[in-house]
């Protein structure tokens, strides 16, 4: 008869359980339809026709945050023999693409994009990230416990971990110059130092509509497409390009969801399961046992 | 009007229409011989531009760099839709309309309060030199690295970590290094 109970018992609570995420869900895909990002976010439009590879803007970047010093100096177009990721050292690294049937290489210059909902941040779960109205998506290493989940939801592979340090290794990765220039409304250090204006600093929602302009002002440029208008519900910083973006680099099947999407309803229950189960299965556990416990008692005071 | 007399106003009214008209015919020539270039002063030394040589570089079609505003016949056809009778402008040097200030706040505001402003992509100064310079340059074979236009300064090897601030090969991590 017991056995009976609780089975009724763990089914009713999965039930209820079931029932409480479905409800989560509906309302939580609502909220996130609505989210597109900060109305006057910055962002910056990085147009690789216009790209030569000189790396200024990864000097530019060493300087401004402060980093070490390079293994090679930044005028040594060696390095760009090797496809190179982020790193600790450099939050922005510049790639070259050779395209088949083009006689001219494309540059791509990579670092944080800055997405509009982050999957860093959504899957961080001291909220060390955060997403400054101004369009950037900056980091608190004091509250990190360097879990490094962040480096693996980032659908871009961003993050980068000190490994370098033994004491206290931290996360690292572009922050779009935040403390140092867009909180006071200046552009980032790579922006400003690009001889050829490869990147365009101004609002997100004006850089879509130049973009837009410039794909219609030279259709035969350029691709009709502008990567991070929408990939992964919007990113701040969006590129546009002559050839197919997969041919350099880019993901092209990383859809228009944000990260967070395919985890949320996942992540609702979880907090529930792990507060409210444990405290609800003791209680039953113990009005279960509570007759024999009283029987015991009994006997014992008999003896 | 009665104290001035009539010949001056005649004057005048004659040295207005020959400055309207040398205005108007501006053609090879008229530029200045050179122009230095020093927008990018502290990495590098300034460049001195040999405005006469490019004259005679391009034939004398001005357009090729200064578009639509000295009144000559325009090169680009997505600016003849609005250009092609629109006459010299007041302002034809490069800084003139590209502002070296591009992404500053001031710059971005001013393009935000104006709704009826149709080039809002513009470039800035060191872009348009850029642009311009380094297309033709790849197109007619001319020197084309950094360093064939402008000669870096200190400052600018200590930027670039280069010169006599290259880092040693023996701190080169094996394998290229990531």
């Amino acid at each position: 008869m017991k056995a009976m109970n609780r089975r009724k018992f763990l089914k009713g609570s999965l039930l209820g359980g079931a029932a409480a995420s479905l409800v989560s869900k509906s309302r939580d895909a609502g909220a996130a339809a609505t989210f597109g990002g900060y109305p006057d976010g910055m962002g910056v439009l990085v147009d690789l026709t216009r790209c030569i590879g000189c790396r200024t803007c990864e000097a530019a970047c060493n300087k401004e945050q402060g980093l070490p010093t390079p293994a090679q100096a930044f005028d040594d177009m060696t390095v760009l023999d090797h496809k190179r990721r982020t790193s600790e050292g450099a939050f922005t690294v510049v790639n070259r693409y050779d395209i088949p049937g083009q006689d001219h290489p494309l540059f791509r210059k990579i670092q944080c994009n800055h997405c509009n909902e982050p999957a860093c941040l959504t899957s961080c779960f001291v909220n060390a990230y955060t997403k400054t109205p101004e369009g950037a998506v900056i980091y608190d290493p004091t509250v990190c416990v360097g879990c490094r989940t962040c480096m693996i939801a980032c659908p871009f592979y961003v993050p980068a971990y000190s490994y370098s340090s033994v004491l206290n290794p931290i996360i690292r990765k572009c922050i779009f110059c935040h403390e140092t220039r867009l909180k006071f409304g200046r552009p980032p250090a790579c922006v400003e130092a690009c001889p050829r204006e490869v990147m365009t600093f101004g609002k997100r929602n004006d850089l879509i509509k130049i973009g837009h302009q410039r794909i219609q002002s030279y259709p035969d440029l350029y691709e009709d497409h502008i990567y991070g208008e929408n990939e992964v519900g919007g990113t701040a910083w969006m590129y546009l390009s002559s050839t197919p973006f997969d041919q350099v680099g880019f993901d092209t099947g990383l859809g228009n969801q944000p990260i967070l999407s395919y985890v949320k309803e996942f992540l609702t229950v979880v907090p529930m399961v792990l507060t409210i189960w444990p405290a609800l299965f003791a209680g039953f556990h113990l009005l279960a046992t509570r007759k024999d416990a009283q029987q015991k008692k009994e006997e014992k005071s008999e003896i | 009007m009665e104290q001035i007399p009539k010949y001056l106003c005649g004057a005048v009214l004659i040295m207005l229409l020959c400055f309207s008209l040398l205005q108007n015919s501006a053609a090879a020539g008229d530029g200045p011989d050179s122009v230095e270039i020093d927008a990018l002063a502290q990495l590098f030394e300034p460049v001195n531009f040999d405005h006469a040589m490019h004259e005679d570089v391009t034939e004398s079609k001005c357009a090729v760099c200064h578009h639509h505003t000295l009144g000559t016949p325009i090169e680009d056809e997505n600016c003849l839709r609005c250009h092609a009778e629109s006459g010299p402008a007041d302002e034809v040097s490069c800084p003139g309309c590209h502002s070296s200030k591009r992404f500053e706040a001031e710059y971005l505001n001013k393009i935000d309060a104006d709704n009826t402003l149709y080039h809002r992509d513009k470039v800035g100064l060191k872009a348009a030199y850029h642009l311009r310079c380094m297309s033709c340059h790849e197109e007619m074979g001319a020197p084309n690295d950094c360093q064939d236009c402008h000669a870096r300064t200190d400052a600018g090897d200590k930027f670039f970590h280069s010169g006599q601030y290259t880092p040693p090969e023996s701190d080169r991590p094996a394998g290229g290094g990531h």
